[in-house]
């Protein structure tokens, strides 16, 4: 019989409704997985075992008296440590918000908990979600489960991995420039960035507020979109949600392609992409193509800018948004002579290298004399991008590319440098400054045995017509590996 | 200050009396125990995001009509990033382009002339937190610790800023008076100086009378009070031409008012002073101001201050009167109705400028607690007009109104103030006061006419007040045959 901690949402949601197993029993099994994969992984940073089983158990109760909530009534999920958890530790993996526990809920984990959700523990991420590996958790490093010689990709590593060995049936994450789909490419899991305002982002701690979307992790397609139904839709504590209702994602997974225009972006197919990554995208829209689709060749000439447009803006609006943490209200407090002092003295000690860094090169970004210069460009670039997006999707239906240029690299890798970091969200970026919608599914394994993901790009509020796409490409590629630390040699020693 | 001219501009904070703060559910500070108006919004806590007021919109958007703006369409919101413990996310949000407010005006009238002030820009934002600097002068930097409170945090602030176009401390006090008023007129805050819930600041600079170019300025802050902003003024005035009579040249810097000595002291200096960093706040969409919404509010607007007091004047008020009138819109209402109703604008101007509101300081009342009805004064008007009260008893009856006592002619009746105008009485009384003075009836049929106001004296006392003085005169006259 297969764990329950390996069965999707839809299976497990199904086996709650007919009484097969409860809820407390799916979050043993996934808390029992996490016991023997966590010593190694080190996907979550906190496991909320006492609240877990009272969500777990409340599900139980309801179901027994005939009150089921929804698909996710009793699923187990995780949360990445930068969402707020009333009551449950919230550090954004830093060490100025170590022991800090806020007295709210984010929208999204309040939305989770009314559909009956079962939450069981905040996850690892590069420290305020500024990474692609999940090194820079003031925690220690989250392991990739296919090998854990090398990183889970970032900044929602911890989500993607926890999720991948299945000591979560999904997770949300935030995507602020690729940090839910790189790593659930590299994770070999399905990964996906809602519209800007799709999804409110109250309750967040805010990286850069332009870009940061949440967004749901899964081992489906189907899965991604029964959580992120969930969780879309106005609210009314983020001014930037979109008041429209959600589009109706959900119902598009078995249409099909047939008739649907394609472009492969150009630009993403090649200087910089590994081969073999290119050759399973090549296969994974080859297949689109014998499925009915037509496919096409794109260009997005701008797109070339888009990392240097991200390194300015998403550091400029970083300086602004991690000022608060001065040691006055909350989190860590170094003393000084003087409240400034203190305050220098907090954030000097409180934040990682690669957070100084940002608020450093945003701070100078946004400085007299050379805004124009840097911030201002960045916006033009902005609004290109932007325009290259839309005159692409007056020809295509959807855009893809290789979520990411790489497989997992290994652990210190690229720590050192970090400009080959950056690089590692030259595709992703795009879509967060043109505020659309994008998805990865893996499609297929390197011969190192470690997973590639596609990228499945869509106009802003297009989920649709994203997860049409998406749930053809996840039954073209009929991925059905599973990660070396979720096999069971591992489970069963 | 002769061959000297000082060049003056003004920028003024209020704050908005919303029922809840700018971006969060909040209840605007009344007093509270400190930080129990807070939440995770004004609080600046990880993951908050900021909503605007509909309310605070409103309200600067009245101010803005009120002092004759351009409101913009599309108005958009900035982060001002700066460190500073009682501002909770260490930026505040603010506007920088596209005010919601632009290119206004404010006429006002100084020693009988007429002077417009432009106005820059009217632009809403967030207020900070209070500190409580504990173990020092009142200053961060020597404070052995230091209190927040983040129950301001977060109130509607709405900054003016004028061009410089004051030219003298007087007329930026009248300038600081008139946008007192009319802030207050339109209902949107309290505007008290004292509490902080209006604040100035002035920019000065001097130069030579007849030149054009602006001098090296100076910002002053804390002026507690409209005296108080035209004493800063005044001084930072002498100061900076002393500066500059003796050879040395002014510094641009932040001075603060010390009320006490009287004079302003330099707190920093253009150098040490913060490059802000604005750019333009990501969590919150431009601010959409249609046309619709506009005109609503502009129709909404009440008497402004200047076309009250142009009615006030029309009714008969002087220039004084008017502007004491305006100041407090109670008064000015009920002088409107008894003029209207027929009492005489200069007898019930005076009453209600003077004799009540000098009640209401005595009793430590506010005057709209105090005030007659307007029954009342048209009642007490009419009897000084009938001549049944002399303008000394009008103002005893006003008094006994004023205490409780009932209406003006009971209260006259009850004190015996009602004067005698029948004219057999009185020619009685004058009979009895004549034949009493044979030696003066003589002097003033000799042609003295002095001594008529020594008998007009006898026959009031012999009245006990009471009589018209007039009446009085007028009998003696014919009966002594002056
Ligand atoms: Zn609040």
């Amino acid at each position: 019989m297969t764990d329950l901690a390996d069965l999707t949402i839809s299976e497990a949601s199904r086996g709650l409704d007919d009484g097969r197993f409860s809820a407390r029993e799916l979050l043993e099994a996934v808390l029992r997985r996490a016991t023997v994969t966590e010593a190694q992984l080190h996907g979550y940073l906190t496991i909320d075992r006492e609240g877990a089983f009272a969500a777990a158990d409340a599900a139980d109760r309801r179901r027994a008296a005939g009150g089921r909530r929804g698909p996710l009534d009793g699923i187990p999920i995780a949360l990445k440590d930068n969402l707020c958890t009333r009551g449950v530790e919230t550090t954004c993996a830093s060490q100025i918000l170590a022991g800090y526990v806020p007295p709210y809920d984010a929208t999204v984990v309040a939305r989770l908990r009314e559909a009956g959700a079962v939450a069981v523990g905040k996850t690892n991420l590069d420290e305020f979600a500024m990474g692609s590996s999940t090194e820079n958790s003031a925690y220690g490093p989250t392991r990739n489960p296919w090998d854990p010689e090398r990183v889970p990709g970032g900044s929602s590593g911890g989500s993607a991995a926890v999720v991948a060995v299945g000591s979560a049936f999904a997770a949300l994450g935030s995507d602020t420039g690729g940090s839910i789909r790189q790593p659930a490419a590299l994770c070999g899991i399905v990964g996906m960035k809602p519209t800007y305002g799709l999804v409110s982002r109250y309750g967040l701690v805010a990286f850069a507020s332009s870009l940061d979307q949440i967004g749901p992790l899964a081992r489906t397609v189907e899965d991604a979109a029964t959580v992120l139904a969930a969780v879309a839709g106005w609210d009314p504590h983020d001014a930037t949600s979109h008041p429209e209702e959600p589009p109706a994602f959900h119902r598009s997974l078995e249409r099909g392609v047939e008739g649907l225009r394609i472009g492969v972006v150009a630009e993403l197919m090649g200087a910089g992409i590994d081969p073999e990554v290119l050759a399973e995208t090549r296969a994974a829209v080859d297949r689109l193509a014998a499925a009915g689709a037509e496919v096409v060749e794109v260009g997005l000439p701008s797109v070339d800018y888009a990392l240097s447009a991200y390194y300015l803006i998403a550091p400029a609006e970083c300086s602004s948004n991690l000022a608060r943490f001065d040691g006055v209200r909350y989190g860590l407090r170094v003393e000084g002579g003087t409240a400034e002092e203190m305050m220098a003295r907090t954030r000097a000690e409180g934040f990682g290298a690669e957070v100084i860094r940002r608020i450093l090169l945003g701070t100078y970004a946004l400085s007299a004399g050379y805004y124009e210069a840097f911030y201002g460009q960045a916006q033009k670039v902005r609004t290109l991008i932007r325009r290259d997006f839309a005159a692409a999707y007056e020809t295509v239906d959807v855009l893809v590319s290789p979520t990411s240029p790489t497989t997992a690299f290994r652990l210190g890798e690229r720590a050192s440098d970090p400009l080959a970091m950056y690089y590692s969200d030259v595709c992703t970026i795009p879509s967060n400054l043109a505020g659309d919608p994008a998805i990865s599914v893996p499609i297929g394994l390197d011969s190192r045995g470690l997973p590639i993901g596609l990228q499945i790009m869509a106009p802003a509020l297009g989920e649709e017509v994203l997860f049409q796409v998406a749930a053809e490409v996840e039954r073209g590629a009929g991925f059905a590996a599973r990660p070396r630390l979720a096999s069971s040699e591992v489970m069963e020693p | 200050m002769t061959g000297w001219e000082a060049v003056i501009g003004i920028e003024t904070h209020v704050e908005l009396q919303t029922r809840s703060k700018m971006f969060c559910g909040c209840r605007v500070d009344v007093g509270d125990e400190p930080n129990t108006a807070v939440c995770p919004v004004c609080l600046g806590l990880p993951g908050a995001l900021p909503v605007p007021n509909r309310a605070a919109i409103e309200g600067i958007v009245k101010i803005a009509t009120a002092l004759g703006c351009v409101v913009n369409e599309r108005s958009l919101f900035y982060r001002k990033n700066y460190f500073y413990p009682d501002l909770p996310k260490n930026y505040q949000i603010s506007q920088y382009t596209y005010p919601v407010g632009e290119h206004g005006r404010l006429v006002l009238h100084v020693d009988g002339e007429e002077l417009a002030v432009g106005i820059t820009r009217v632009h809403m934002e967030e207020d900070t937190g209070k500190s409580l600097h504990v173990g020092s002068g009142g200053r961060i930097q020597e404070a052995e610790h230091t209190l927040l409170d983040f129950n301001r945090s977060g109130v509607p602030l709405v900054e003016i800023v004028t061009e410089p176009d004051l030219r003298t401390p007087e007329q930026a006090r009248a300038y600081g008076a008139e946008l007192q008023r009319i802030v207050r007129t339109l209902g949107v805050s309290d505007a008290r100086l004292e509490e902080g819930s209006m604040r100035f600041d002035a920019n000065v600079s001097v130069r030579r009378s007849g030149t054009s170019e602006l001098g090296v300025r100076t910002e002053i802050k804390n002026m507690n009070s409209l005296r108080s902003l035209q004493r800063a003024i005044a001084f930072e005035i002498g100061r900076q031409v002393e500066v500059l009579e003796a050879g040395g040249s002014v510094v641009q810097e932040t001075r603060h008012w010390n009320e006490a000595e009287g004079r302003t002291v330099a707190m920093r200096s253009k150098e040490e002073s913060e490059d802000y960093r604005y750019f333009q706040e990501p969590d919150l969409l431009p601010l959409e101001i249609d046309e619709a919404w506009r005109q609503r509010i502009a129709a909404s607007l009440p008497r402004l201050p200047a076309a009250r007091r142009a009615e006030l004047v029309a009714l008969g008020a002087d220039d004084r009167t008017a502007t004491l009138l305006v100041d407090t819109p109670v008064l000015a209402d009920r002088f409107e109705a008894a003029v209207s109703r027929g009492a005489p604008a200069r007898t019930v101007g005076s009453w209600l400028t003077g004799e009540i509101v000098a009640y209401a300081r005595s009793v430590g009342a506010d005057v709209e607690e105090v005030v007659p009805a307007v029954e009342d004064l048209v009642e007490l008007a009419g009897m000084v007009e009938a001549a049944e009260l002399s303008a000394t008893a009008a103002k005893q009856v006003l008094a006994g109104v004023l205490a409780g006592e009932g209406t003006p002619r009971g209260v006259a009746e009850a004190r015996d103030l009602l004067q005698i105008s029948d004219e057999g009485a009185l020619e009685e009384a004058v009979a009895a006061v004549l034949a009493d003075h044979p030696d003066v009836v003589e002097q003033i049929r000799a042609g003295e006419t002095k001594p008529i106001g020594f008998l007009v004296g006898r026959v009031m006392r012999a009245t006990g007040g009471k009589a018209d003085p007039r009446k009085v005169q007028e009998i003696i006259r014919r009966e002594a045959g002056a």
